[in-house]
């Protein structure tokens, strides 16, 4: 295998190697949490930030931690960065916390960071950790961004909370969008749109 | 509470709040192992199990040690490291005293430690302040939830994959997401019926 610059590192989990739309991981957060744009942003930034940080730990600590136990480690190493973006969360954003919710605690059981930390940090140096960490935390950003972008468009027909669509849309939005449903269905269309591209 | 309200208790958890199709829990095995009925059931049976243990001792641990030393900010690290631990001692029970099950449960066991609905049902019995027996009713009404829905796809799934005309940009995840979203939109019907 060739060797990746730093750039492609970056790149990768944008567009070709996508955590949520190419490799499927990370459905519960990415499902739950997009009713809105703001919801999706809150997430988006919480998991950049224990991605990175779990990567980078993880990628020093991959000579010291044996083989056998890694897992259980790994999962310490997650939990402690989750527990601080909780907390901190909760003391600055109170409102983004309350609707996010459990879904805040439930980032350790992401399977995208225990992903990328075992199959990527434990096996190459801190600085390239760190820019896969940033790389596929970006492009889950964007993936879940676009979500609920979409949905809250068509399902309230505001953006960030700011009408967009008009008081004649919003009067018969499409509620479905932003109820459980509405996730699965814009999720699937989405999915779609990038297998036919990728066919052509 | 009585008995008519424990059984609206799972009754809520099951078909109303569904943790599948309405809370979004457990998603990845939703779709990673509802390929075939016969892995759907498997997987299913080590989730109920697993589930309501893990529900039980970590609202014991979080009453009996996290509250009095008032520790309660390690909840997340304590619940997924007591889960993680189960999951690996039930596997060697099971390995242990029934071959024959654990042939079948096996390879579903070690996915359920980062399963979300797990830590999820220990998450959400806290947060909503359930007493013991309260938490035991919820997780095991979720449990039972999620097994009956992943079966359920999974015979759809069978199905689905016999078709020769769903269009190529649909095949595969895009497709099972849409059967999903429909599945989830009849289980819509059930909302307000029950409220806890």
């Amino acid at each position: 295998m060739s060797e990746r610059t730093a750039l492609q590192e970056l790149g990768k989990g944008v567009w070709a190697e996508n955590p949520l739309l190419v490799m499927v991981l990370g459905m519960c957060p990415s499902l739950a949490v997009t009713t809105t744009l703001a919801n999706g942003l809150g997430m988006g930034a919480a998991v950049i930030f224990v991605l990175t940080c779990s990567n980078v730990v993880i990628s020093m600590l991959r000579r010291v931690i044996p083989s056998a136990v890694r897992i259980p480690a790994f999962i310490v190493v997650i939990a402690s960065f989750v527990t601080m973006v909780d907390l901190v969360m909760e003391g600055f954003l109170p409102d983004l916390h309350r609707s996010l919710g459990v879904f805040i605690p439930l980032i350790v059981v992401n399977c995208i960071i225990l992903a990328r930390a075992e199959a990527f940090a434990s096996k190459n140096s801190v600085w390239k950790s760190a820019l896969d960490g940033i790389g596929m935390g970006v492009g889950f950003t964007l993936a879940i961004t676009v979500l609920g972008g979409i949905r809250e468009l068509l399902g309230n027909g505001t953006l960030l909370g700011m009408p967009v669509l008009g008081r004649g849309f919003q009067a018969h939005a499409a509620l479905v969008m932003i109820l459980p449903p509405g996730g699965f269905l814009t999720l699937g269309l989405l999915m779609a749109a990038m297998q036919a591209r990728k066919g052509r | 509470m009585d008995a008519v309200a424990y059984l609206q208790l799972v009754f809520w958890a099951m078909f109303v709040n569904n943790f599948v199709l309405a809370q979004f829990l457990g998603i990845c095995p939703f779709l990673g192992v509802s390929r075939k009925v016969d892995s759907a059931l498997g997987m299913a049976a080590a989730v109920i199990f697993v589930m309501v243990l893990a529900s039980v001792i970590t609202f014991l641990l979080y009453g009996a040690v996290l509250v009095p030393l008032s520790l309660q900010y390690l909840q997340t690290i304590l619940f997924i490291l007591v889960i993680a631990a189960l999951v690996q001692f039930v596997e060697m029970a099971i390995r242990k005293f029934s071959p024959s099950l654990f042939q079948a449960l096996g390879i579903y066991l070690p996915l359920i430690t980062t399963n979300c609905a797990v830590l999820g049902a220990s998450l959400l019995a806290i947060k909503k302040e359930f007493d013991f027996m309260e938490a035991l009713v919820f997780s095991l009404g979720s449990a039972l939830g999620f097994g009956m829905v992943l079966v359920l796809f999974a015979a759809i799934r069978e199905r689905l994959a016999l078709l020769r005309d769903t269009p190529r940009a649909f095949r595969g995840m895009p497709i099972a997401l849409l059967t999903a979203g429909i599945l989830s939109l009849a289980f819509l019907g059930f909302s307000g019926i029950v409220k806890v």
